[in-house]
């Protein structure tokens, strides 16, 4: 979509300007100061944070047995906590979180429009159908036939969405308008669901699609973790063409952007990104579209910027899984429930302060 | 015909130094036209919603008892439920889908449904406290509570969107509803964990359904939705300037943000009452606006008007395929409304190559 950024340039060009490093062998840096010192500070608050929930918990262990359990010394009991409970869980946080923040990015590049998330080309409701089936038809709540049967829902909805569109070209606008029509029959498909199903199993099914982090092992953790650093430098690859076609897919074509081959790419990724963070956590709802928002905010770039919106994504989803951990124990809430709530009230907190500064 | 003559036309309308294109007066002709086919439309389906359900009534039976009330079980049904239900869904698909078409047009974006402005997740959220702490179980005992979170819900969106800002005024709409929605949503998750009573009036209640809905529903969120159409078909040709952009807009002589918080006021009551009285019913608003641009191209006043029948026909036909589907059950209105809904939405999109977005 188009966004006047007339009255904003003047005012802030100081804060823009990207700075340009020659490196030897001809290979040129451009970068803006800015977003470096922000990627910078936001690792360390993830770093910050997966220290905490390594060093902390219900289960008190002290600062020493901890570095004892993770170097492989230590009682046995330590290491079970530390090594198979605490670290695949912050793990899984940042990895879900970034998965998502990435795929957000994705989505929100190539629609244009800051409503663009995973769920509009129909993945989540899709994952959300297929998980429900499983647990209301076998009745589990939680394993690995629920994380299965979500994405092999959101993938058979992203490619029935995908194959609508695509015979007469596939554009930003008709794939998502595809995505949001066919959403919301599945979406109508899961209310029905949820409301002829038992009070017991639809509050199990509804749990679920909160998305949560409890009882996470290495064995969900492992695959995303291999597979996080290829989609990531994929997905960075794409940024640039993807970033010339915020201006419209006629300039980027012009500017020699092989258009339909990056917007199919980009999807790809977007796609393989939601998939992996459901497959782990569930449908961790509001992340991938207030992520990139929250990462342009922060580093005041013009445009969404995929590798920031990833790590915002990641230290939100590490702070959240901590909260829902904590706040109300020994109750443990869905994290989906503390990141929507969380973001809601970061990203409210963002936009008042742009209006008292006239932004 | 095509959509860039039609958007070419919305500009001659805004602008009055250029005369009306030729053959434009029977455009309008045949649109009026089609208009008055939507109404019969509507009124035929009102009789046929008046006749089905699980037990149906012969049409003329239906006729006779509307005109003379004789007190026999047939009269009961039509007048005691079938009426009220019936003019509600009128009511609720009309306010919905020209909410839809307002919230669209305000805030540019295509991907709004009328939700967003907040009242979805702060009628949600006072339902389910109306259960948890306040011991409601009927559904009329919801509406007041819907009503007043919906609207609170929406003023906080408001208040956080609009005012000083100049540029990005639109973009700050949805965000700051869908930001309010998730926290709000999260709430009414938080809440409904803990407390199995008030999920399970929830689940029923946030499909939305015409279900047991009485008169009184219909009286308490007539004046609500009647403002909000007032307002929203007099902003009609402020709307089609809204859709040259803000700048341009205000060039043609639009005062931007108040055409903007004039039409946030019209989505708010509209929204606000229609859920209040069916539940949360988001593809209405999200799609009828769009299938009609499909149709009619980007004239809001016609878009504007075309929406008040399309959506009430939307809504009168998933209810009554609702009733007769899953005999002797019924399937809720919003559950059949995206059924319905989204394979037309799907066919115009196919068949279209371009998008009049």
């Amino acid at each position: 979509m188009t966004e006047s950024y007339a009255p904003r340039t003047v005012t802030r060009t100081r804060t823009r300007a990207a700075r340009v490093r020659r490196l030897p062998g001809g290979i040129t840096l451009r970068y803006s100061a800015r977003a470096v010192t922000v990627a910078a500070v936001l690792l360390l608050a993830c770093l910050a944070t997966a220290l905490l929930g390594l060093f902390t918990g219900t289960y008190r262990i002290g600062g020493w047995q901890v570095l004892d359990a993770l170097t492989g010394s230590g009682s046995g009991a330590d290491r079970f906590i530390v090594v198979d409970q605490r670290l695949p869980r912050i793990c899984a946080a940042l990895l879900v979180g970034a998965c998502l923040g990435l795929s957000g990015a994705l989505f929100q590049s190539l629609a244009r429009n800051p409503l663009a998330s995973p769920d509009v080309i129909g993945f989540t409701t899709g994952s959300t159908s297929g998980a429900l089936t499983v647990i209301l038809a076998g009745g589990a709540g939680t394993g690995v036939g629920v994380g299965t049967g979500a994405v092999a829902g959101g993938l058979a909805t992203a490619v029935v969405v995908y194959a609508l569109t695509a015979p007469r070209g596939v554009s930003g606008n008709r794939l998502v308008l595809a995505g949001i029509a066919v959403g919301a029959m599945l979406a109508a498909f899961n209310s029905f669901l949820i409301t002829r199903a038992d009070l017991e199993s639809a509050e199990s099914a509804k749990a679920w699609t909160f998305g949560s982090l409890n009882a996470i092992t290495w064995t969900q953790v492992v695959p995303l973790l291999v597979a996080l650093p290829v989609l990531a430098a994929a997905a960075l690859a794409a940024g640039r063409p993807l970033r010339m076609m915020e201006m419209g897919d006629d300039t980027a074509g012009a500017l020699g952007v092989n258009v339909q081959r990056v917007r199919a790419t980009s999807l790809l990724l977007g796609v393989a990104l939601a998939a992996g963070a459901t497959a782990v956590a569930g449908p961790i709802g509001f992340l991938a579209l207030a992520a990139p928002q929250l990462a342009r905010r922060v580093t005041r770039g013009p445009g969404i910027t995929p590798g920031s919106a990833m790590l915002v994504g990641a230290l939100i989803l590490a702070v959240a899984d901590a909260t829902a951990q904590r706040v109300l124990a020994p109750f443990q809430i869905p994290v989906g429930l503390v990141t929507g709530a969380l973001g809601g009230l970061y990203l409210l907190g963002l936009l008042w302060r742009e209006k008292r500064n006239g932004g | 015909m095509s959509l860039s003559k039609d958007r070419d036309r919305a500009v001659a309308h805004i602008s009055p130094a250029r005369p009306p294109e030729r053959g434009s007066g029977r455009l309008a002709r045949r649109r009026l036209l089609v208009l008055t086919g939507c109404l019969v439309l509507v009124a035929g389906l009102v009789l046929v919603s008046l006749a089905v359900g699980s037990r149906t009534v012969p049409l003329e039976t239906v006729w006779s008892v509307l005109l003379h009330d004789d007190g026999s079980p047939e009269a009961l049904i039509v007048w005691r439920l079938r009426v009220p239900r019936t003019a509600l869904a009128v009511v609720v698909g009309a306010a919905l889908a020209l909410a839809g078409t307002v919230m669209q047009a305000i805030t540019r974006n295509p991907l709004a449904e009328p939700g967003l402005v907040g009242v979805n997740a702060g009628a949600s959220l006072a339902v389910v406290i109306a259960v948890a702490a306040f011991q409601v179980t009927e559904v009329s005992g919801y509406i007041w509570f819907a009503l007043v979170g919906a609207i609170l819900a929406a003023l906080l969106v408001h208040t956080l969107a609009a005012g000083s800002a100049r540029s990005h005024q639109h973009t700050r709409l949805v965000l700051a509803g869908a930001a309010l929605s998730a926290s709000l949503g999260a709430c009414t998750g938080i809440l409904t964990m803990f407390n199995s009573t008030a999920f399970d009036s929830y689940r029923f209640w946030v499909v939305g359904s015409l279900q047991n809905r009485g008169i009184d529903v219909l009286v308490a969120v007539a004046p609500f939705v009647a403002a909000g159409t007032v307002i929203a078909l007099l902003l009609g040709p402020a709307l089609n300037a809204l859709a040259l952009g803000d700048e341009t807009g205000r060039a043609l002589g639009l005062r931007v943000s108040w055409v903007r918080a004039a039409g946030f006021c019209a989505v708010m009551l509209l929204c606000g009452a229609a859920t209040a009285a069916a539940g949360p019913l988001a593809f209405v608003g999200l799609a009828v606006p769009h299938a009609l641009r499909l149709l009619l191209g980007p004239d809001h006043r016609w878009l504007l008007a075309y929406a008040l029948p399309a959506g009430a026909v939307l809504l009168l036909m998933s209810d009554i395929i609702g009733r007769i589907v899953a005999p002797p059950g019924e399937l809720e209105v919003g559950i059949v409304t995206a059924f319905l809904g989204a394979p037309v939405l799907v066919w115009f999109i196919v068949r279209r190559r371009r998008t009049a977005l």
